[in-house]
């Protein structure tokens, strides 16, 4: 039964990871690139996970919390990055 | 320095909060580690230092409990709602940006009423006004002023369950006279 | 082994399947929404929210797979930064977002935001006033 799931779940997670690298080529802006940068990300975490429900292991445990934590650090600091650039360009 | 000092009962939640991270980042509770955990609890709260959270000072675990079941509720209908909205209504969906103005002042609970609002699917706080303690929701799928409304009542009871869970006894006596007349 | 512990074993392998199946079918949720809603704030709506669930019902299904206890705790710290990180991102992608006007005007119902933005701007600079506000929490 567990080969089946593995093979339903790496379906439906390409699937889910080619939508959202999709979206990374066709955002019309920057933030919806690093939104859909987020969602790759959060697909890696579910993989990481279903590896570990599968294999029985959890080695991959400590990735999954750096990998959410870093996917964080990252999404805010553009977010950021995004509204000082207009407010200057606006001043200027 | 010009620290606040900060009570070590003020600090406690924050303490016990970093020793089950460190315990369950070793997956070993023995007392050995649990203690050195401790320490080095103390060391990073002292060599880190931020501003104190002020807490109400009363938590209330009969109503933590059936809040957190609703909360996980909402959430797993609310997921399912969005799915639904992306494959049946998709680029036609109708959204609103909602002014939600809060009861409370403190911050500890705008931020909290603002995160279980963020996390149930279908809102999403765009902006917090601190002054007048007003969350800007915008809103999946608000059509008309009768949505709206739902939703700014959903996010006020979300605010007065945090109330009843950890407000200070004055919001609590207010909200009790709200619910009252 | 004998049939009994064999049953719950199923039992408990079922639940975590059925938990993996629908968890990674919140994420492929999440980039359904990315592809079809409109504009940056209703994406956001279905990118960040679902995977909160998504990964609640993984993290479960990990620790019924893995049988001990001492998985639990380290499972829920995970959750709940989590639950702490996602609501902060979104809403600086999503105030960004509103800044830039990443949104179209006539898929709003209302928005009482834009009132207070243009008086905000009409006394002082929106940008300021906004980010004032957001750097003293």
């Amino acid at each position: 039964m567990m080969q089946l799931v593995l093979t339903v779940t790496t379906v439906v997670l390409s699937l889910a990871a080619g939508g959202a690298i999709i979206r990374i080529a066709r955002g019309p802006s920057l933030l919806d690139r690093v939104l859909a940068a987020d969602v790759l990300l959060a697909i890696v975490g579910a993989a990481l996970c279903i590896d570990m429900a599968v294999n029985r292991h959890l080695n991959n445990l400590m990735l999954l919390v750096a990998v959410s934590l870093i996917g964080f650090v990252g999404s805010v600091t553009v977010a950021r990055f995004v509204a000082d650039r207009r407010e200057k360009s606006r001043e200027s | 320095m010009n620290r606040k000092r900060i009570s070590l009962r003020q600090e406690l939640p924050l303490l016990v909060w970093l020793v089950i991270v460190w315990g369950a980042l070793w997956q070993n509770f023995s007392p050995g580690n649990l203690l050195f955990g401790a320490l080095t609890a103390v060391v990073v709260a002292r060599l880190f230092y931020l501003p104190p959270v002020e807490l109400g000072g009363r938590f209330n675990l009969l109503r933590a409990v059936p809040f957190a079941l609703v909360f996980v509720a909402k959430v797993v209908t609310a997921s399912f709602q969005v799915l639904y909205l992306a494959l049946a209504r998709g680029p036609k969906v109708i959204s609103a940006v909602v002014a939600v103005p809060l009861r409370s002042h403190s911050d500890l609970l705008v931020t909290a009423t603002g995160h279980v609002t963020a996390l149930i699917p279908g809102s999403l706080v765009v902006e917090v006004d601190r002054s007048t303690s007003t969350l800007y929701i915008h809103g999946i799928n608000v059509r008309n002023a009768d949505d709206a409304a739902r939703l700014r009542k959903d996010v006020r009871d979300t605010e007065a369950g945090l109330i009843r869970i950890m407000g200070t006894q004055a919001e609590l006596s207010a909200l009790n006279q709200e619910a009252g007349s | 082994m004998n049939p009994e512990t064999f049953s719950a074993d199923t039992v408990i392998d079922a639940v975590s399947a059925v938990f993996m199946v629908v968890g990674a079918l919140m994420s492929l949720a999440a980039a359904v929404g990315l592809l079809r809603f409109p504009d940056l704030m209703t994406r956001m709506h279905a990118a960040t929210k679902p995977q909160v669930l998504g990964l609640f019902l993984l993290l479960f299904a990990l620790g019924l797979q893995m049988r001990t206890w001492w998985v639990w705790p380290v499972l829920g710290v995970a959750w709940i930064f989590q639950l702490l990180t996602v609501p902060v991102s979104a809403h600086m992608v999503g105030r960004a977002g509103y800044r830039t006007k990443h949104l179209h005007p006539e898929l709003l119902s209302t928005d009482e935001l834009e009132a207070v933005v243009q008086q905000a701007a009409g006394k002082r600079g929106f940008g300021d006033d906004g980010d004032a506000a957001t750097d003293r929490r």
